[in-house]
């Protein structure tokens, strides 16, 4: 009988620690029977997910022959090379002064790291809330300033926020850098290439949250492919992922959604409403995917003033100097992250090579840090 | 105009002179500190035990305390944990240009209160002003002396297979309160530094108990650095289990803001302790006698003295490694 008629989705991640432990036994104990001795693949496309998943030593309890991949889930991880070295020209060239948040600025490019020219007395601020770059800009009119804005779906809104901010203030040194990417673009860039057999996707909580269940299902149709959206607890996970092992052996394809206190069918609409305010849909470099048409945001014309590439356009080509890094390749589920050679070797959290090992949500720290046995 | 400290303050002339004689005299005044040698005079036997440290905390004013209470309690905790009863400190200040002096006067005054609350005196010090945007604000470096009874000196026990692992009470409150301050998120008064001073139960611990095999606090690195620490030293397993780590509702959810686990957030008022299986009950009805460690806690257990590795067993049951803070959680939090 399927669990799915038993659980109780909305209080499940309110178990006791007795509780849990024995709806973990249960459940992995059904996943085993269900899953027999063939071998599937399923991969997710959160950064949170590959975090929580390490975190709660999931693959330590789920059977081997469920291969859980990690893929391009990690907005820092999938900034492209040319992207950082273009940052950095900013700064050595144009005297700009960086404003970001969170793991970008450890992410090294071709000369050096963010973080490095802030050692080296250049102005690299990193700051929680991108409103603070407003403050930041007003304190200093001298200076001119670039707010770099990393993230997928989740984060946009958030941004758009703050540039309709900096419009009305009538800001003239603070300009926009817009990394944003796309989650569905990358999932079907990925399908198509097909590299990486995949048998189910682990659908992203948060990006869902704003671009709701609609957005995912003609992906699942076409491509004939289970999608599950799950939460983040280490319960949501794990019956997330018995509810698509169950859809990949009954060869059901579309999208289910498990994440019921978050995330609704039609998703966000105040959010995504707020989002096309402010930007509209353009190609994107995805590092390790190359480019992909329509899988990013760029400012819209209403906002264009405050583009950074266009008052401060790049003077002379960014050569992408090769590396050993083979972040690209983590990214695309290709290897895991124990299978690239600088791994725990030249490349470790205190000296990335690359942005998986660099940021929180990178499948590559996020192994180093709980897998490691 | 409000008085700053100046660069003349530092040069060892008359305004410097008054500095001490006034202010630095008027707050920590003792006898050994009166006489104003250029070095402290006293005699001491037994086993000592010596510390140093510096503290470049910012904001250098925080809720639960400031920079110089943080240097007294630090310094006496470091003597502490080692059995020893702190005795003497002494105190460099390296104070940027323009720190009012207002700030100054609170800084000692808050080290005077710390040093009467451990009863530690301040018998020598230094003062050196650097030009404005060549330090930040104020940088204190201390060195501390204590004696230690042998019967508290813990070094040379024996850590073995089922002995205990015990944190003194919640986890990871001072990483993650600095860090919330340093990001300017406004929150409630109950979120605030643990600082405190450790020896204030963990020498009447070492009277009384034979089985306790190794103390130390946990500051920068958190509790999950000191265990590795403690598993490379001795060679040994450790297992903890998330259920039983004690931490408080707003470091949960701080955590969950901020990305940190309280397992690697510093504490400064909080030790881990390794102890005998036998005595470990008692041990944790003692320390809940004490206000500091009122919320002691059997977290884990030594597993095996086969090699160097400190395990958690999640919430749901499976197990994984706990290692060492890597990298830079944040800068400058004591």
């Amino acid at each position: 009988m399927s669990l799915v008629n038993t659980i109780n989705l909305n209080s499940m991640f309110n178990y006791d620690s007795q509780s849990l432990k024995l709806f973990t036994k249960e459940i992995v104990n059904k996943i085993k029977e269900l899953i027999g001795d063939k071998q599937y693949v399923i991969m997710e496309f959160c950064g949170t997910h590959t975090h929580e998943i390490s975190r709660y030593a999931l693959r330590s309890i789920l059977p081997k022959n469920l291969e859980l991949r990690s893929g391009p889930g990690c907005p820092v991880c999938v900034t492209a090379e040319e992207d950082i070295d273009y940052i950095i020209n900013l700064v050595l060239e144009n005297d700009l002064g960086v404003i970001t948040f969170g793991d970008i600025i450890n992410v090294p490019g071709s000369v050096a790291s963010l973080s490095y020219l802030r050692a080296m007395g250049k102005d690299v601020k990193v700051v929680y809330n991108p409103m603070e770059s407003i403050k930041i800009a007003e304190n200093n009119l001298n200076k001119n300033y670039v707010l770099v804005g990393i993230g997928f779906e989740t984060t946009v809104p958030m941004l758009a926020h703050t540039l309709i901010n900096i419009k009305q203030k009538g800001l003239k040194n603070l300009f926009y850098l817009s990394l944003h990417k796309l989650t569905p673009p990358a999932t079907i860039a990925l399908l198509n290439s097909n590299e990486v057999k995949l048998d189910g996707i682990i659908g992203p909580g948060h990006v869902s949250t704003i671009i709701g269940v609609k957005a995912w299902e003609d992906i699942a149709y076409k491509y004939k492919i289970p999608f599950v959206i799950m939460g983040f607890e280490p319960q949501d996970i794990l019956f997330g992922v018995y509810v698509l092992l169950e859809k990949i052996i009954n060869k059901e394809y579309g999208v289910w959604n498990t994440y019921l206190r978050s995330v609704r069918y039609e998703g966000n609409k105040e959010a995504l409403d707020l989002i096309f305010k402010v930007f509209r849909i353009s190609s994107a470099n995805w590092r390790g995917l190359g480019i992909i048409p329509d899988s990013g945001l760029e400012l819209n014309d209403e906002f264009k003033e405050y583009d950074v590439k266009l008052r401060f356009p790049l003077t002379k080509e960014i050569k992408v100097k090769k590396t050993a890094c083979r972040c690209g390749d983590v990214l695309r589920g290709v290897i895991k992250p124990y299978e690239c050679p600088l791994f725990a070797r030249a490349c470790k959290p205190s000296s990335p090579k690359g942005p998986c090992m660099v940021s929180s949500e990178g499948s590559c720290a996020a192994y180093y840090l709980y897998e490691m046995n | 105009m409000e008085k700053l400290v100046l660069l003349s303050y530092g040069s060892g002339g008359e305004l410097m002179r008054e500095l001490i004689e006034k202010d630095y005299l008027k707050y920590l005044s003792n006898p050994i500190l009166d006489d104003l040698l250029d070095s402290a005079v006293f005699e001491l036997s037994g086993k000592l035990a010596f510390t140093t440290d510096s503290y470049v905390i910012t904001p250098i004013f925080f809720r639960g305390g400031d920079i110089g209470s943080l240097s007294v309690y630090g310094t006496a905790n470091d003597l502490a944990v080692v059995g020893a009863q702190p005795l003497f400190i002494s105190l460099s200040f390296i104070i940027e240009e323009g720190l009012p002096l207002k700030d100054l006067h609170k800084i000692l005054e808050s080290i005077a209160n710390a040093s009467k609350e451990i009863n530690i005196n301040v018998v020598t010090g230094d003062t050196k002003v650097v030009e404005k945007n060549k330090g930040d604000k104020i940088f204190i470096n201390t060195a501390g002396i204590g004696v230690i009874k042998p019967n508290r000196d813990w070094r040379g026990r024996k850590v073995d297979v089922d002995d205990v692992v015990i944190v003194s009470g919640d986890i990871g409150e001072h990483g993650l309160y600095i860090m919330l301050e340093r990001l300017g998120m406004k929150t409630d008064e109950i979120v605030k530094s643990d600082m405190g001073y450790v020896g204030s139960f963990v020498l009447p611990l070492l009277d009384n108990f034979e089985g306790v095999k190794f103390v130390r606090d946990a500051t920068r690195g958190g509790v999950a650095t000191v265990l590795n620490e403690i598993a490379h030293k001795y060679n040994v397993e450790i297992e903890i289990e998330e259920d039983l780590i004690p931490a408080k509702d707003w470091v949960l959810q701080a955590s969950e803001i901020l990305g940190i686990d309280p397992l690697y957030s510093a504490n400064e008022g909080k030790v881990v302790i390794i102890a005998d299986k036998s005595q470990a009950q008692d041990i944790i009805n003692f320390l809940k006698k004490f206000e500091l460690s009122a919320n002691a806690t059997i977290i884990g257990k030594v597993i095996s003295v086969k090699k160097p590795r400190v395990y958690l067993l999640t919430k749901i049951g499976s197990r994984r490694i706990l290692e060492a803070l890597k990298g830079d959680i944040l800068p400058r939090i004591c």
